[in-house]
C-alpha cells in the first residue's frame, strides 16, 4: 500500500553516500610512518621552532610513551597502531603566498567543495576563516580587519613564531600535556591549528572560523587550537570539519584549549562531520579530542556542538569554573547511525562562588550505532552558591540502537543546587503517519521530528552554521527509521 | 467524489472492515456513526491509507482514481485530509512550522514553489481569525500541552490551512466541553463549500446538532446496516443501536 516501506529506506541510507568523501591529488610533503623522539624534533625542526617548545613538545612525548590508551569509554574498537601512522602531511607550496591568488587551483577546488568559497565569504559574510588541511593551515582571511583591533588569529605555527610570549604562557595550562594519553600525543606532534587573542575590553566583531579536513592518507591529524579572550572581550568561533571517505581508519586528536579572563566570553561551536565510515562500520574517523576552557571571575564559556561524523567519537568540552560569578553552558547535538559509537559529554568543574552551569545533552541514535552521553558536574569545597541544571534528552530510530546516559555528581559544598533531568523517546509510527497524512513524507518528516528535537541547541548556533547544521542533520539520518 | 467499493481490510489478520460500500458526492456531508469496535476509526485509517491495515478485498476511488497504491502523503496532496481522534506531540515543532511544512510539501508535489513567508503568514492568520485561534498558540509546540480542545481546534485549523476535497473528522467530539464543539463545529461549517465533502465520525448525536448531516450511515461489525438521513441520528440518539444488530 505504502510506496515507502521501512526496508526501501533501509537500502536508501545505506547507498547514501558521505557528500564530503572526494580526496583531492595535491602534492603532499609527508612523514614516513613512525613516532619517536627524533621525528617529534623532526617536526619542531620543519616548523623551525625555538628550543622551548622543542623541548615541551619531548617532554609530552615521554609522559605519552609511559601512559596506556583510555578504555573507559562505551565504545569498541581496534585501537590505532600508532607506530603506523605518519605524524606529518603537508600540502606543498613553493613559497610564502601573499595572496589568494597564488594558492593551488587544486586547494581552491577543495575550499569550492568544501563550500567555502572564500572570496564569496570576504564579500558576503562576515566571517573569518583559517583554513586547516591535514595538519597545516593553508589560509587565513580577514586578517587585515581584525588587526585593525588587536586581534590576533593565525595559524598557531605562526603564532610560536610571532607572539612566543602569549604561547608560552597559556599552552598547556588548561589541557596539561600529561592530561591524557591523546592530549599528550597531540602535544608531542601537533603541526598546527589556530590561535586566538582578543585584546581586553573588545568584541570580535565577525565570527571566527576554522575548517579542518584530513585529505592524506594514513595521517593522523593532531591539531592545537588556543584561543584567550583577555578581560571584558567577547569572541564567537566556529570549527568544522570534514575527511574523505576512506577504509582505514584516520586518527583525528585534537586538543583545544579556551582562556577567558576576567569579564570575558567565549563562545565556540563545532560542527563535525567527519567522515563516519560506511554501512557495515568499516573505516571512518577515530575523533579523540581534548577541550576544556577556563573561566576567570565573571567569565563565561558556552560550548555548542553538533556532532554527526566520526566512527568513534571520544569528547568532553568541559569548563573549569575557577572565576566567582563565572558561567559555563553547554550544548550538544550528537547523531549516530549504521555503526558509529559516540561517547561524549561534558565537565563542569565548579571551583568559584556563585558558578553556574547549564547542560542540554540531545542524543539521536539510528541504525545500529550506539550513543552515550558522560557528564560530570563536581562543586568544589569552596563554591558556595554553585548551580547546575543538566538535561539529557535521547531520541532513538529502531530497535538496533542504543542510547546510554552516565551522568556523575560530586557535590562537596552543601550550598550546591544541582538538577538533573532525562527523557528517552522514540520516533513513532503514529508520529510518522501523523505527517504523511499531512503532506509530508517520512523522510521530511525525519528531518521536522530530529530538527524539533534538537531545537534548544540548533537555536545556540551562529546563523552561518545553524543552516548548515540543520542540513547535516538531515543528511546524517535520512531514511532511517527501521 | 469518493466511491468507496466493497472494502475489506484487516490489521494482524483479523478482519476489520466486512464490506462497506459508500459513496460520497461534493458538497455533502455524510456522517458514521457505530457503537465502540464497529470500524470507524478503522475504516477513516485505510481511506488515508495507514501502513498497517491491510486491504484485502474491495476499492477506494478519489475522483475516478484508485488510492490502492498510494503512500499516506500523496493521498494527502491528492486531497484527503483526516482530523485525528488523538493528534501526536511533536516537542520543538511550532504549530506554525508544521503547518508551513504541510503546505509547502503539498505544493511541491503538485510542481508549485514554495508559498511566500509573507502570503503564508497573511493566511496562517486569515485561518486563525476564522477559528478564534489567540496568535501565541500558533508558536507553541505541536500538540505538546496542548488541552483536548486545543488539539481538535489545532486540528480545524490545519484543514483551514490546507483546504482538502474531502475531510474526514474522527471523534473530532471527543474530549471537548459544548464551548470548544461549538468553536470546532462552527469551523466546520465555515469550510465547507459545494466542491467539498465531510464524513464526520461520531459515537453520538450532539455533534450532528451543529455540523448537520445530509446522510447518516451506521456501522457494526465493519458493515454499513443502515443508512438515512439525518433523523436517522436522533432515532439512534433514542433507541441505541441494540435495534440494528
Amino acid at each position: 500500500m505504502n510506496k515507502f516501506t521501512e526496508d526501501d529506506l533501509k537500502k536508501e541510507l545505506e547507498t547514501k553516500e558521505y557528500e564530503y568523501g572526494f580526496y583531492t591529488d595535491i602534492e603532499a610533503d609527508k612523514f614516513p610512518i613512525g613516532l619517536n623522539e627524533e621525528v617529534v624534533i623532526a617536526i619542531s625542526k620543519k616548523k623551525n621552532e625555538p628550543d622551548w617548545m622543542t623541548e615541551w613538545r619531548l617532554e609530552a612525548f615521554r609522559v605519552w610513551k609511559e601512559m596506556e590508551e583510555p578504555d573507559w569509554a562505551n565504545v569498541n574498537y581496534e585501537k590505532p597502531k600508532f607506530q603506523d601512522i605518519s605524524y606529518y602531511s603537508a600540502p606543498i607550496q613553493k613559497k610564502q603566498l601573499d595572496s589568494l591568488d597564488q594558492v593551488d587551483p587544486e586547494l581552491l577546488k577543495t575550499f569550492e567543495k568544501l563550500g567555502i568559497s572564500i572570496d564569496e565569504q570576504k564579500r558576503l559574510s562576515n566571517v573569518a576563516v583559517d583554513i586547516v588541511i591535514d595538519s597545516v593551515s593553508v589560509a587565513t582571511t580577514f586578517k587585515k580587519t581584525l588587526n585593525e583591533k588587536g586581534i590576533l588569529f593565525m595559524p598557531i605555527s605562526d603564532a610560536i613564531q610571532e607572539h612566543p610570549e602569549l604561547v608560552k604562557k597559556y599552552l598547556g595550562t588548561i589541557v596539561p600535556t600529561s592530561d591524557n594519553f591523546y592530549a599528550a600525543l597531540n602535544s608531542a606532534v601537533f603541526s598546527d591549528g589556530s590561535f586566538c587573542y582578543i585584546p581586553k575590553g573588545v568584541t570580535c566583531p565577525m565570527e571566527l572560523s576554522t575548517y579542518f579536513r584530513i585529505n592524506e592518507g594514513g595521517t593522523g591529524q593532531f591539531e592545537r587550537t588556543l584561543v584567550i579572550a583577555d578581560e571584558g572581550s567577547f569572541v564567537s568561533y566556529l570549527e568544522g570539519c570534514t575527511a574523505p571517505a576512506r577504509d582505514e581508519n584516520q586518527l583525528h586528536a585534537a586538543v583545544v584549549e579556551l582562556i577567558a579572563l576576567d569579564d570575558a566570553e567565549i563562545k565556540y561551536s563545532t560542527v563535525q562531520n567527519w567522515y563516519p565510515g560506511d554501512a557495515e562500520g568499516k573505516g571512518g574517523v577515530y575523533n579523540f579530542v581534548t577541550k576544556r576552557g577556563l573561566c576567570e571571575k565573571n567569565a563565561k564559556i558556552s560550548w555548542t556542538q553538533v556532532e554527526t561524523g566520526s566512527a568513534v567519537t571520544w569528547k568532553y568540552p568541559s569548563c573549569v569554573l575557577k572565576g566567582d560569578n563565572s558561567v559555563g553552558e553547554f550544548y550538544s547535538i550528537a547523531v549516530t547511525n549504521n555503526y558509529q559509537q559516540a561517547d561524549t559529554g561534558t565537565k563542569m568543574i565548579h571551583l568559584g562562588k556563585n558558578t553556574k552551569s547549564t547542560i542540554i545533552s540531545k542524543g539521536i541514535s539510528a541504525g545500529h550505532s550506539q550513543n552515550s552521553y558522560r557528564g560530570l558536574v563536581h562543586v568544589g569545597a569552596r563554591a558556595k552558591n554553585a548551580r547546575n541544571f543538566s538535561q539529557c534528552d535521547s531520541l532513538l530510530m529502531g530497535n538496533l540502537c542504543g542510547a546510554h546516559t552516565f551522568p556523575y555528581i560530586e557535590a562537596k559544598n552543601k550550598t550546591a543546587q544541582i538538577e538533573h533531568e532525562a527523557t528517552t523517546s522514540k520516533i513513532g509510527e503514529d508520529q510518522l503517519f501523523y505527517c504523511n497524512q499531512r503532506g509530508i513524507n517520512t523522510e521530511k518528516a525525519i528531518a521536522l521530528i530530529v530538527n524539533g528535537f534538537g531545537k534548544e541547541v540548533l537555536n545556540k548556533l551562529p546563523m552561518e552554521f545553524a543552516v548548515e547544521a540543520q542540513k547535516l542533520l538531515e543528511i546524517s539520518l535520512e531514511g532511517s527509521v527501521g | 467524489m469518493l466511491e468507496v467499493k466493497n472494502l475489506h481490510a484487516s490489521i494482524n489478520d483479523k478482519e476489520i472492515l466486512r464490506g462497506i460500500n459508500l459513496s460520497i458526492k461534493p458538497g455533502e456531508v455524510h456522517a458514521i456513526m457505530g457503537p465502540n469496535g464497529s470500524g470507524k476509526s478503522t475504516l477513516s485509517a485505510v481511506i488515508a491509507g495507514k501502513d498497517e491495515y491491510e486491504v484485502t478485498k474491495g476499492s477506494v476511488i478519489l475522483n475516478g482514481e484508485d488510492l490502492a497504491d498510494l503512500a499516506p502523503e500523496d493521498r494527502a496532496h491528492k486531497g484527503i485530509f483526516l482530523s485525528f481522534q488523538y493528534p501526536v506531540e511533536i516537542p520543538g515543532v511550532t504549530v506554525t512550522n508544521f503547518i508551513k511544512t504541510a503546505i509547502n510539501e503539498t505544493r511541491k508535489a503538485k510542481g508549485l514553489e514554495d508559498l511566500p513567508a509573507k502570503d503564508m503568514l497573511k493566511l496562517i492568520r486569515e485561518k486563525a481569525d476564522l477559528l478564534e485561534i489567540d496568535r501565541k498558540f500558533l508558536s507553541r509546540s505541536l500538540n505538546q500541552g496542548f488541552s483536548g480542545g486545543e488539539k481538535k481546534r489545532n486540528e480545524i485549523f490545519q484543514m483551514a490551512m490546507l483546504e482538502p476535497k474531502l475531510a474526514i473528522l474522527d471523534e473530532t467530539d471527543s474530549g471537548l466541553d459544548i464551548d470548544a464543539l461549538k468553536i470546532v463545529a462552527n469551523g466546520v461549517n465555515k469550510l465547507k463549500s459545494k466542491d467539498n465533502a465531510v464524513i464526520v465520525i461520531t459515537h453520538y448525536q450532539r455533534l450532528l446538532d451543529y455540523i448537520v448531516p445530509d446522510f447518516v450511515h451506521v456501522l457494526h461489525n465493519g458493515k454499513i446496516v443502515k443508512s438515512g438521513g439525518k433523523e436517522l441520528a436522533f432515532e439512534l440518539e433514542e433507541k441505541g443501536y441494540d435495534w440494528l444488530k
